[in-house]
């Protein structure tokens, strides 16, 4: 029982530690892509540093929502860490306390603070960014609840352990065609909900046209940092349940050796250096959508997450 | 049906026919022509896919066959007579209007498919046959969508590709329902298929050349000269 609390505090470790590592692969490729050298890959992990160490300034009509919001976006990530396999097969300790849709909740917790703080202090693109977040949030949403009910339905089950193992057993349920779409949709989710290229590019500095990154203009010093930090393990944190529960459930330690727990560390960092891989192709060859035009792309995923549905209510 | 590789075929036709189901929805809410026609490609290759498995699961070489005229016609022969035909309309035009926007037809074929899964059912509950319960609905729904695509596009050849696609969808359905159905059938089906790509292509040139475009929507009045 000790070494399942201690595993867990690790998958937390993993993705506190790991998080900006990612980001900073994922900026590097894009650079590469573009036939340019780019910032080291640990850039991000000296922003943070750098950030950490210098002085903070708070707008003076801000109220207690604007210095909240940095904690609890970065709670957060940490949070739905504890309910999902980031390293292992079998349940942590934390992992009974709550389901796919109770993380969903949090990480939406998380987000919603961060769209109040964005208006609380008065910047007029915070709360442009906010609304159109909340937008594109909305339109996410069916989405979600679908792909959460197809999998609940074919797994009988919404605790995320219990899910990855349905599709390998047997294997051949790897290719039914509800786990495909599914992958699918979650996939266009992933790039909606984490502001990728075709709905937002993150790299873009125009106020105007932001909808992710003008939330956070306002912060500065530790603010800032954690704001960095709570958004690089947002997208690691739905990268493992992309990667861990629906698309690769293998390379997870499947007994409760502390050699293997670690063993599966480098394995997931591989999975997901290669999906990074395949999102700096879809970044690098797609261009950014008109707002308008967003519904359009949600509701293909929304339509996918239903076929994926309806397929799977057929029996198979 | 417990050995592993039929279970393998099983679940493989089962992805064909999700993957067949998104292309029609692809084909309802594509806005490029260019695209629309390689969504079409390969929605047919996937029903290609769909009869070899099938052919492969009831070891009958007719699906075979099947699949290898459904890979010439649809994949080579269509494209490439439509390229010839009605190049302008393909390369120059990029937008296709349609007379609902895009979200709501997506809806409307969502509901469309809903629709053809409940009628489909309770025949399936019946049937004993492997492949008959997905291979049914997701042809009956391919149906639905592509009589839907050639309601709602406002375009001749996004009508012809809707008319292709409902036909893709009757053959999703046949392959499973009537795997040894005579071969000669299947060759007049498939002989068919260039042909209304021949003539429909060659209406809408005519028509672009008499009126300067190829929008069905503006020829709903007659107008006298």
């Amino acid at each position: 029982m000790e070494e399942r609390i201690l595993y867990n505090l690790l998958q937390v470790a993993v993705v506190m530690g790991f998080a900006p590592l990612a980001e900073g692969v994922l900026n590097r490729l894009k650079e590469i892509v573009q036939s340019k050298r780019g910032p080291s890959i640990f850039q991000p992990y000296r922003d943070i540093w750098k950030l950490l160490h210098k002085d903070e300034v708070v707008s003076e009509e801000s109220t207690w929502l604007f210095r909240a919001t940095p904690y609890v976006a970065f709670v957060a990530p940490v949070f739905v860490t504890l309910l999902i396999p980031v390293l292992t097969r079998y349940p942590l300790f934390f992992a009974f306390m709550g389901d796919m849709l109770g993380g969903g909740f949090v990480l939406a917790l998380g987000g919603f603070f961060v769209a109040l703080a964005a208006v609380d202090t008065g910047n007029p693109y915070g709360p442009m960014g906010a609304s159109r977040t909340r937008m594109v949030g909305f339109l996410a949403e069916p989405v979600f609840i679908i792909v959460f009910f197809t999998v609940s339905f074919v797994a009988g089950s919404t605790i995320p352990y219990i899910v990855q193992t349905v599709w390998l057993s047997p294997f051949s349920n790897f290719f039914a065609p509800s786990h495909v779409l599914t992958m699918l949709a979650f996939f266009m989710l992933i790039l909606a909900e984490d502001a990728r290229i075709p709905v937002d590019s993150p790299s873009g500095h125009f106020e105007l046209a932001m909808i992710d990154k003008s939330k956070g203009l306002e912060y500065s010093g530790r603010g800032a940092a954690i704001m960095k930090w709570a958004g690089a393990m947002k997208l690691f944190v739905l990268l493992c349940i992309f990667l861990n529960v629906l698309v690769t459930p293998w390379g997870l330690a499947s007994t409760t050796a502390l050699g293997d727990v670690l063993l599966a560390i480098p394995l997931v960092l591989l999975k997901i250096f290669l999906f990074l891989v395949a999102l700096v192709v879809i970044e690098s060859s797609l261009a950014k959508l008109r707002l308008f035009r967003i519904t359009e792309f949600l509701s293909a995923a929304f339509v996918t997450s239903v076929v994926a549905l309806t397929t799977s209510a057929s029996g198979l | 049906m417990t050995d592993p590789i039929a279970s393998y075929i099983l679940h493989l036709n089962a992805m064909a026919g999700g993957l067949f189901l998104l292309a029609a929805f692809a084909i309802v809410a594509t806005r490029q022509m260019l695209s629309c026609v390689r969504w079409f490609v390969g929605q047919s290759l996937l029903l290609a896919a769909s009869a070899t498995a099938i052919g492969i699961g009831l070891h009958s070489w007719h699906l075979g066959a099947v699949a290898v005229i459904t890979v010439f016609t649809k994949a080579i022969a269509m494209p490439w007579l439509l390229r010839r035909t009605v190049r302008r309309e393909l390369y120059r035009r990029r937008e296709i209007s349609q007379v609902l926007n895009i979200p709501t037809s997506l809806l409307v074929a969502a509901a469309l498919t809903l629709l053809a899964y409940a009628i489909v059912y309770p025949v399936t509950a019946m049937a004993a046959a492997p492949f008959v319960d997905i291979n049914l609905s997701v042809g009956l729904a391919g149906l639905f969508l592509g009589a839907y695509t050639v309601a709602v596009r406002r375009e001749a050849v996004s009508q012809l590709l809707g008319l292709l696609a409902m036909e893709n969808g009757a053959f999703f359905a046949a392959v499973s329902i009537a795997p040894d159905l005579p071969f000669i059938a299947e060759l007049t089906v498939a002989f068919d298929v260039p042909v209304t790509t021949l003539v429909i292509g060659l209406l809408t040139r005519r028509i672009h050349e008499r009126v300067g475009g190829t929008s069905v929507g503006l020829l709903a009045a007659l107008r006298e000269r």
